[in-house]
């Protein structure tokens, strides 16, 4: 402002043929100053981004072409050898089919969600109570409903009592075989999630008109047809967002099966198998390179949701 | 009619069948929580009633033995801290990135854009290697800096309100003679109390409830967090589930006000956080 001010003083007074002032070296630094000033407001966060995020990944590229172990000063270059080991060795390559469970948990939540959420948009007596109860779960502490779940599942434990309540007696172990394992603990993860799927859709489907809904019911729809033709079509980049996270989430599964079982009889997931060959077996070599890979799927799933559904959000800039 | 009737004994059956599948779980807890040991050994069950509902010996034990003390200061420690570095790191770069253009501002926010796809899970193998050379292992910076170093859903909390602040008001204050760290100190930190509250709420929730980086970056247990204090309880209380329980229940308690207290500011907080 100042600047363009001052020169076209500085033009009218040259224009009126008077004795022309020097400009004074005020403008040149302000526009440095000027330059300059966005960068000063981005230092902090972009110093954290580079140090705490990029810095990472590039070191975890790095490490995963080496044998290093994480602490001594040597280390060999090992060219792929890591990600051969990766994709050979039988049990490393197991834990995929372990997120599996958790693959099929997450089609069963993104149903329950958009069930409640559908069901809740419409007058229910008790309504905000419900919304309630089903979202809470997100806010828990997972450990303490790592806690919750090994008290659910244990020996004459919550889940055994209600069954017996219903006469059915069983003497299964619910975290003792590999399936059974896996299945529990994958539901306890829609338990957990379902509430953060369900509130976001609730939120997509109250954003569409009420008229719609009127209009529809005078055209003779019922409910079925407007969950089909008014509510499906509202809440699909939503539905998008949340299978990419639920993809993302499958494969990146960490905190409940470590807290509850450690990763024992057949629990184990990629990333806990990823943090204990880091800080367990000192192979951080290999540990890099399955983390490498992970974030690769993560990103090209991404990039696949991106593709297919292209979204007409505003972008950023 | 009467199908409209099933339909709606059937929508309120579900709802009163989901709502026991969260709440059974709790309440199992709960009861357990305040029973004596010599009522847990009597195998009665995990859903009778306690002998004396005002029975708070567990508390006590596991509030004293299980540190939780240390354990709430520590955690109110790091959400302080975080959380202020938070809103100020976010709301600088949101202010920055909405009202300059400068060059490589499209780099920029590319590098904002897919550090947000990264999940932080992945990249701990190397991102310890960091913190250690640091020499924040072991101490309250290391989830401090990662907290706030890893943060971009707030950048964008805070990047939707900055937009939707005036330009004007910037602009009438430039008249004035203000310059940018004016505006931004007495303009749009001020303006930006909703989006504040929203990244506090947000942000306080994940950080409370943080295991992994915790667990990882500080062993000692005179720094145990909420999350890691509970862990612990696992060694110590092996078999005493009326213990664990009321440690499950002193965390999630402050959880469950907070929740009634603020409900809509958190629903709306994480739909905004989710759906960036």
């Amino acid at each position: 402002m100042t600047d363009t001010t001052e020169k076209a003083a500085f033009r009218a007074a040259a224009r009126d043929g008077a004795a022309v002032p020097q400009p004074p070296p005020a403008p040149r630094r302000a526009r440095l100053w000027r330059g300059l000033t966005p960068w000063l407001f981005l230092i902090a966060p972009l110093a954290l981004l580079i140090i705490f995020t990029y810095a990472p990944i590039a070191n975890m590229v790095a490490y995963s072409f080496t044998d290093w172990d994480g602490v001594s000063p040597e280390l060999h270059y090992t060219g792929t050898g890591n990600y051969t080991e990766l994709f050979t060795r039988e049990d490393l390559f197991q834990v995929f089919f372990v997120s599996g469970y958790y693959l099929v948990a997450s089609a069963v939540q993104i149903a329950a969600a958009l069930y409640f959420a559908t069901i809740l948009s419409f007058n229910v007596r008790f309504r905000n109570f419900f919304k309630g109860v089903l979202f809470f779960p997100y806010l828990i502490n997972g450990v303490a409903i790592g806690f919750v779940f090994l008290y659910f599942f244990q020996d004459g434990g919550t889940l055994d009592t209600v069954l017996g309540l219903f006469g059915y007696h069983s003497d299964h172990a619910w975290l003792g075989t590999s399936t059974s394992a896996n299945v529990s603990l994958a539901g306890v993860s829609v338990w957990r999630y379902m509430g953060l799927n369900f509130v976001l859709f609730l939120g997509a489907i109250q954003s569409i008109p009420g008229e719609l809904y009127e209009a529809s019911e005078l055209d003779g729809a019922n409910r079925w047809h407007q969950f089909r033709y008014i509510i499906a079509p509202g809440i699909k980049p939503v539905l998008s967002l949340t299978v990419i996270l639920s993809i993302s989430g499958s494969l990146s599964v960490f905190e409940i099966p470590y807290i509850m079982t450690g990763g024992a009889t057949g629990t184990e997931t990629f990333v806990i198998q990823t943090v204990k060959l880091a800080f367990q077996f000192n192979k951080t070599g290999l540990a890099s390179a399955a983390a490498v890979v992970l974030l690769l799927i993560i990103l090209a799933v991404t990039w696949l949701q991106r593709r297919l559904v292209p979204d007409d959000r505003v972008d950023l800039v | 009619m009467t199908r409209r009737a099933v339909a709606r004994a059937f929508v309120y059956l579900s709802l009163i069948v989901a709502a026991v599948v969260v709440l059974l779980p709790l309440g199992a807890v709960l009861l357990t929580s305040l029973k004596s040991s010599q009522e847990m050994s009597d195998d009665s069950g995990a859903l009778t009633m306690p002998k004396d509902f005002l029975y708070f010996h567990n508390y006590v034990t596991a509030f004293q033995d299980g540190r939780m003390l240390s354990a709430f200061g520590n955690t109110a420690i790091i959400l302080l801290v975080a959380i202020a570095g938070t809103v100020l790191i976010g709301s600088m770069a949101a202010y920055a990135i909405d009202r300059f253009t400068f060059r490589l501002k499209k780099l920029v926010v590319a590098l904002f854009l897919i550090a947000a796809l990264v999940p932080g899970v992945t990249t701990q193998v190397a991102t310890f290697q960091i913190v250690n050379s640091f020499g924040m292992f072991d101490t309250l910076w290391a989830p401090i800096a990662l907290y706030m170093g890893t943060d971009i859903v707030s950048i964008y909390i805070f990047l939707q309100f900055v937009r939707s602040i005036p330009i004007s008001l910037d602009e009438s204050a430039r008249l004035d003679g203000a310059n940018a760290f004016t505006i931004y100190r007495k303009i749009i930190f001020p303006l930006l109390r909703p989006a504040i509250a929203t990244v506090v709420i947000v942000k306080g929730i994940t950080v409370y409830n943080d295991f992994y980086i915790p667990f990882l970056y500080m062993p000692s247990e005179d720094l145990g967090v909420i999350s890691t204090s509970l862990f612990r309880f696992r060694g110590p209380f092996g078999a005493h589930w009326e213990t664990i329980s009321a440690g499950a229940v002193l965390v999630i308690l402050p959880t469950l006000i907070v929740f009634l207290l603020l409900q809509r500011f958190i629903y709306n907080g994480f739909m905004r956080g989710a759906t960036k």
